[in-house]
Order: structure tokens, then sequence, then C-alpha cells
């Protein structure tokens, strides 16, 4: 007997009425089925339309947007169909969003929260649904089920809540799994084991799974087919050993190409069109209107020493509990340098960040800075000179400021201008530079993709003419191609321009393309600094050589993975 | 918990010694007291010697002290003008008040809160819209214009409810209510409107505008992915969060409504506190004032201190960490 497929897409189109009576298509004649058991990636850039498939299978299509066409079965029956055994979201559909941090509500144990689905969907007592969500949790290979069950959300790691809402998904027994993004916002082994879990549960359920991704080394790790989106359309599909090594479309070849690679550093990163390089145009620009062309040397910038930072929590009672975030560190970067600070969550990078940045007071140690010491209280001059771009493009700037005026800001405030007018023309310039038109300046930030939002970041901490920019994972919410993009425009500002750069992040194969030099840091600890190339052909310390061993590899095509935004950064 | 009680109660008695040492300290100069109960003809002598009698011709940390010695041991002074121990004019009148303004609250949440949650939901609704609108003019009268205008309608045209005054009152212990009596309930329905009118615009806009904040978030879209039903997620799961702003506005609402009881209980001569206080400053009685000042900051610090609570048993990201 054969069994009909968990999921038939047929033609499906999905539009959104815009408000001057256009039409934008966001899916457009999606087909694709998958069959118990088998792991399906949709894999594209932000905007291909791939989370709308997701979405219009499970009916969350939010008004305006309508499926206009098209029609979607799951196990050979449509979404909400009469009786009984009419296809349920929650019940025949689970759904796994991207974000584990905020996808579980905080005012709610989490074990209440599998429960609600349990005893709403298969009306089971409320005894009974705690078995099977107690049961669940252990399926999900959480550590101490029984406990974790009247947990909340805040006291779980990312990895944890992950689980839960995958506990939550699978809780009556879906035929269908739809997996947003479900390992974007992990770290690096977290990631790797929830995607393991997947696999299980798909081969031990018969689960079919649609993973909607753009993560090209879950996709080889774990799917067993592939299609790559873009502008709604599928362009190439098939079984993942095929499409990786071989895809047939120009645009597929390109996005798989556009991984940074761990291997050797390329001058450029790949990126998936022409125009959507910056580099020509900010050459000039920043030569001619910003180019305070710093020589570059081997005189030290910034140099800290014993550089200690203890977060106290007080305790009237029981005394106070330190917690070393930052343990003596001490390097200098030089002039004209991309200074790379590498390491998984909790290593101590952004506070090592911050405390540069003058945002967090250190507890000992020292900072010089350009030969004159940086306290943390800095006059006008010297906080000017240090500018930092934050992680998470969306929460860093003002929603209710158009973004030439968010640029336009420091450049007042420093009094680098002479008029308000000068002030927005400079703006203006940045814009540019980033490769974004001048007149979108007087646009809001929401009506900007992520990858604009960083680059419209980059060029508000431009406008300070800082002397050393801190980067703090500056492309782990970004796509792989805006990525490129991003990190294209940081190498270009260096090249160029001479910028001084502080690169943090948890990414290896980015951090080799971009950076000098690397410290690597555990536990608050810098374990490990040495020449990119060193760090990379032959790691000295212990921990090093274990954070390399952890990148997943792409077996297949042999290209490197991506993997993304730090859980707890 | 325990250590939070114990350290926000050492916080209570410090903002309360810092209350009564300012209302002490502004009321000494306000007037003089003593010109005030002595026979216009008094001579200087005699006038001297009452000042003497009341403790005035001391210096003022001595008398400050006095006062909080006193007011340890409950006892809240005389009045200068009744000569009746202002603890009893309290006791009397406090009880109008705090009816008063429970009742006012009472209303307030319990429209406001569901109005609020109406229009949230139904956002794009003609009469979400229409109660947008009506909650801009709620909140931009002032309460005696309401008050004036509900007794001119109910009152004077309608002749349905009582323009002034609590009706009749029950005694149950020292406390006296109006809340056993029709005529009470009668009497208390338009100053409540009128008090709560305000509080009830604010917390619907509040109410509405966290709501919506809340149906957008991740956790709601989850719950919406599990297929629970709307009025689960909407009433069980999302009112949580958006109530959270809503009770420690409520909280300093409730302290203001207190204070903002002074110009309704006037317009419909309340025999509440905030008349007791109006009339205490027409003819400068200090220990009223005083007392009254004291009373309602220990009000205040009670009620902030019962939102932190709630906010800890409601959030249980504040109750620290037992994982």
């Amino acid at each position: 007997m054969t069994m009909p497929p968990v999921l038939s897409i047929d033609g499906l189109r999905v539009d959104y009425p815009l408000a001057d009576g256009n039409n934008f298509c966001a899916v457009d004649d999606v087909s694709l089925s998958i069959q118990p058991g088998e792991i399906h990636a949709l894999v594209g850039e932000s905007g291909a339309g791939k989370s709308t498939v997701g979405n219009a299978i499970a009916g969350l299509i939010d008004p305006p947007g309508r499926i206009t066409s098209g029609t979607i079965l799951i196990a050979g029956k449509p979404l909400g169909g009469k009786g009984s055994d009419g296809i349920r979201l929650g019940r025949d559909i689970g759904v796994i969003f991207q974000d584990p941090m905020t996808s579980l509500n905080p005012l709610f144990t989490v074990g209440s929260q599998i429960v609600e689905t349990v005893s709403y969907h298969l009306r089971e007592s409320a005894r009974a649904s705690k078995e099977s969500a107690i049961e669940l949790l252990r399926t999900v290979e959480m550590p101490e089920p029984e406990r974790r069950f009247s947990c909340y959300p805040h006291q779980l790691s990312g990895g944890q809540r992950q689980r839960v809402v995958i506990a939550a998904a699978l809780s009556c027994n879906p035929k269908l799994l739809v997996a947003d993004e479900p390992t974007t916002a992990l770290d690096v082994s977290v990631q790797a084991q929830i995607l393991s879990l997947i696999k299980r549960l798909a081969d031990e359920r018969q689960l079919g799974v649609l993973l909607v991704t753009h993560n090209m080394a879950a996709v080889a790790q774990i799917a067993d087919r592939v299609s790559i989106m873009r502008s709604g359309r599928l362009l190439e599909s098939g079984p993942v050993s095929r499409v990786l090594r071989a895809p047939q479309h120009d645009y597929a070849r390109n996005l798989i190409q556009a991984v940074p690679r761990i291997e050797a550093p390329l001058r450029r990163l790949p990126v998936l069109s022409e125009k959507d390089d910056v580099g020509t145009s900010i050459q000039t620009i920043l030569e001619t209107r910003l180019g305070r062309r710093e020589a570059a040397g081997s005189d030290a910038l910034l140099t800290v020493s014993g550089l200690t930072v203890d977060y106290t929590t007080r305790n009237w009672l029981r005394g106070g509990h330190v917690h070393r975030a930052l343990d003596g560190a001490s390097f200098s970067i030089r002039r004209g340098e991309i200074f790379g600070v590498v390491g998984e969550s909790g290593s101590g990078k952004s506070t090592l960040a911050n405390v540069i940045a003058g945002l967090v007071r250190p507890t000992s140690g020292t900072i010089t800075f350009d030969g004159r010491p940086l306290g943390a209280n800095r006059d006008r001059d010297a906080r000017r000179a240090v500018q930092m771009i934050f992680q998470d493009p969306y929460s860093s700037l003002n929603a209710r400021m158009p973004v030439g005026e968010a640029i336009a800001e420091p450049i007042r405030f420093y009094h680098l201008a002479s008029s308000r007018a000068d002030s927005l023309s400079r703006a203006r310039t940045l814009l540019e530079a980033v490769g974004l038109s001048g007149d979108m300046g007087e646009r809001f930030p929401f009506a900007f993709s992520g990858g604009q939002r960083q680059r419209i970041s980059i060029a508000r901490a431009l406008a300070a003419e800082p002397s050393l920019l801190i980067c703090d994972e500056p492309t782990s919410s970004l796509d792989v191609s805006v990525q490129a993009r991003v990190l294209n425009l940081l190498k270009d500002l260096r090249d160029t321009a001479g910028q001084t750069l502080l690169f943090i992040s948890h990414d290896l194969a980015v951090v080799r393309q971009m950076c000098d030099r690397v410290a690597v840091m555990h536990a608050g600890c810098i374990v490990e600094l040495a020449d990119c190339e060193t760090i990379f052909t032959s790691p000295k310390h212990s921990y090093t050589r274990h954070l390399m061993s952890c990148v997943p590899s792409m077996p297949i095509s042999d290209c490197p993975p991506t993997h993304k935004k730090n859980a707890s950064a | 918990m325990l250590r939070t009680l114990i350290s926000r109660t050492g916080q209570t008695l410090l903002v309360l010694l810092a209350v009564s040492a300012i209302a002490f300290v502004t009321f000494r100069y306000v007037g003089d007291p003593v010109q005030l109960m002595v026979r216009e003809d008094a001579s200087f002598a005699e006038k001297e010697r009452l000042r003497e009698q009341l403790g005035l011709n001391q210096p003022v940390y001595v008398q400050y002290g006095r006062f909080i010695s006193r007011v340890v041991c409950g006892d809240l002074g005389i009045s200068y003008r009744n000569q009746r121990p202002v603890r009893d004019m309290l006791t009397e009148r406090l009880p109008a008040t705090l009816e008063l303004v429970f009742v006012a609250t009472v209303l307030a949440l319990g429209i406001g809160i569901p109005l609020g949650i109406y229009s949230a939901i139904r956002r794009d609704g003609a009469l979400a819209r229409l109660l947008q609108l009506l909650s801009l003019i709620g909140m931009s009268t002032p309460a005696f214009v309401v008050g004036i205008l509900l007794i001119l309608v109910f009152s004077v045209h309608l002749k349905l409810l009582p323009s002034f005054g609590r009706g009749e009152t029950v005694q149950v212990g020292w406390w006296s209510t109006g809340l056993l009596t029709a005529s009470g309930w009668r009497s208390i329905i338009l100053p409540a409107i009128s008090l709560a009118l305000y509080q009830l615009t604010l917390i619907m806009r509040l109410v509405r505008s966290e709501m919506i904040d809340v149906l957008s978030t991740d956790y709601i879209r989850y719950a919406r992915a599990r297929g629970l039903p709307r009025p689960y997620i909407h009433f069980k799961l999302a009112l949580r969060n958006a109530l959270m702003p809503a009770i420690t506005v409520t909280g300093l609402q409730i302290g203001s409504l207190i204070a903002f009881a002074i110009v309704t209980e006037t317009v419909f001569q309340w025999p509440g506190m905030g008349l007791l206080f109006i009339q205490a400053v027409t003819f400068v009685d200090l220990s009223v004032m005083a007392a009254y000042l004291l009373l309602v900051g220990l009000i205040f610090v009670i009620i902030n201190i019962v939102v932190d609570i709630l906010y800890v048993m409601l959030d249980p990201r504040l109750r620290g960490s037992a994982a």
C-alpha cells in the first residue's frame, strides 16, 4: 500500500494587496511534496518567500495576505476539514519557529505550554497530559524532564527552549513538522544537537519535515531533498546530494558559493549579483569624503592590559556572588588591521567589546587608546573615536526616527558638520557609501531589510568618524548572501579608508575570511592569540582545536557551513 | 521574597519619615495657629502662655521629634479648630473616601480592561475606533466638569440620583459603610463615575496598546501555530502579559484617585478625607493637614508594595533563578 505524501502543495500562490492598489506576489506557483519520514529543505534568501510557504501550510498567513490559488493537502486532506478526521493545526501539523527565546510565553511554565496543547487537541485529563508532556520532554532529550516541566522559559538555555518548542509541536503526534529556521538562533554545538534530534524524530515517527532555512550546512547535514527559492518561485528542486554538488541554476550555484569558506581566505566574498556589490562606489566616496586614511603599520591604536570584569549579584543574606565575565584580557590592536575575537556564547566576547566601547566599567585593567589612557568617564572626543555596530539590526535603530536623521545625529552631536543641512548631506553620502541610495534617508527603519538596516548601522557608526569600529556579531542575524555584502563592505572600509576594526564573531569561517589576527576566548580568558593563518592552519591551544572540530562540514560539495547568531550573546 | 518585604518595609519607614518631616516643617510656616485659636483681644502674655502650652515656642526639631513620638504611639494630635482628636476625625472620614475610591477602581478596571481587550482584538472595527475617540474625550475632560455634568443630568433633570452626601450609612465596628444601604449605593454612583472616568479611559488605552503589542509577539504566534482556540489565546495567554504594565499604572492611579478625590468630594459634598483636608487648609489646622499627608503617604507606599508583590507573583522572571 502506498501512503499519500504527508504534504503535497500544488501551484501555490500567495498575494499581498498593497496600499496603492497593486499586488505583491510573495509565493508564485510553488509545488512540492514530502513523503513520510522525509526532510525537505526549503532554502533561499530572506524575502524569497520560503517562510510564507511554511505559514501557508499552517494557515498562518496574516491578513491582508491570502492564498489566491493552488492547493495544500496534508496526508491527502486540506487543512481545517470538517469532522474529527479533518486536519487540525497543532494536532496534525506541528510548527517550530526560529527564535526559541521568544517562542515561549515568559509568564507560564514550559510544562503548561505543552500540556495546554495536548489537553486541547487530544482531550486528555490534566494528569494524563502532564505525563505525556514529561514523556515528550524525555523524547526531545531534555535533561531532568520532571524538574524542567515546572521551569519557566527564562530558566532554560536557548537549546533547551527549542527542545520545549519541538516537544510542544510534536505533542499530538503530527504527520508534518514545519520548522522555520529552527537552529538559526542557536550556538554551533547546540545547533548540531537540535538538527540530529529532528533527523531522529523524522526517522522514528515517519514524520515529514519541511525545513525552512538559509543554513546550507544544516541542509547538507539532515535534509533528503532540497528546493531553492527566489522571489517567490521555486528555482530548483531535487535530492540534496545532487543539488548541493551540481546545482543546475546559476542563482543556486551563487547561493551555495556565497557561504564563507573556512578552508582558505578570499579577497572578496562572492555575492549574488554584481549590482549588490558596493566595492567600487565605496572606494571613491570614502577616499574623497571621509578619507582620513591612517597609515597601516605596526603601531598600536588600542592596547588593553589585564582587563577584568566581574558581575556581582548582590544578596543581603548570603553575600555577593561574583561572576568573572572577563579575566585579565591583554592584547593590542594595530592601526588599520581587522582584529578578530572568537568564542562560544558566554565566553566574554561581548563584554570585551562593551568595555572597550565604554558601556561597561572594567573591574580592573587599563585601556590605552592612541597613546592616551581610556577610562570609563570619557570626553566627547574619546567617545567619538570608538564606535560600535551591534548584532541585531532590528532593535539597534530607533523605529521612530528616519534613518537619515539617525545617521546625522552623531554628526551633529560631535560637531562634525557646520549646519543641519550639511549634516544631512553627509548622511546622504554615508548612505551611498554603504551601498544604499541617498534618498532613502527619509524613510523609517521598517522600510528596510535586515541587511540594509545593518548597513545603516554601519553608516551611523561611520558618521562619527571613529578611529576604531567595534563590530559585535555584525552579520550573525543576516542571510548568507546579505552577510557576504556586509562583510565585503567592512573589508572595503579597512582596505580603502584604513579603518581599524575589532571584529567579534562566533563564526569561524567568517573570522577566517575577515581578520588579520585572531584572539580565541574561552570562559573570559584569551586562550590563544595569533595571526589568522596560524590559528586556522596550526592551532596550538586544545580549546581552539575543539572549536575547529565543532564546525559541521558540508561533505558533499566541500562548501563550508555558516552558522548564525549566538543563542545568548 | 521575605528579604524583599523586609527591605521594602525599611524603605517605607524612610519614606514616611521624609513625608512627615516635609509636612511638619512646611506647615510650620503657613500660618499661626495661636492667632486662630485665641480671642481677638487676647493679650500678648495670653498668647505666649498658649504657645507654651502647645509647645510651639520650642525649636522646630524638638517639636518634630515630639510629633513623631506621638504619631508612633498612635496619637495624631488635636485639631486646633475642632478641639477633637485628629485620629477620631480621620477614622470618621476614611471609610467614605476608601469606599469611593474602591468603587471607582472596580468601575475603572471592570469596564476599562474589557473595552481595552475588545478594541485591541477588533482593532479596525467601527466600535473600536469610536471607543478610541471617546476615550480621548474621557481623558481630557476634568473631573469636576464631569461631576457637574452628571449632577445636572441625573440629579437636576432626571431626578434619578442624589447630588450630594453619602446617603444612609451603617456602622460596622468603627467603619461606617454606605455600601449596605440602597441610598448609599444610589449616592455613590455619580461620584464614583466622575472619579473613575479618567482612570477608566487610561486603563482602556493602556490595555489596548499592550494587548496589540502582545498579540504580535512570537509566543502568541506560536500559540496560534499550536492550533489553540482564539478565546484561550486572548484571555488566558495574552491578557496576562498585557496586564503587567496595567497593574503598575492601576496601583499608582489608586494613589492619585485618593488625591483626585479632593475635587470629587468637593463637587459632591462627599464627607471623606479630601473634604476634611480642604477644610483643614482653609483654617490652617496643622495637625489635621500633617496627619492627612502622613496617611496618604502611607497608603501610597502600601499600594506600591502590593504592586511589587503582585508583579513578583505574576512574572516568574522576577522571582530569581530557581533552575
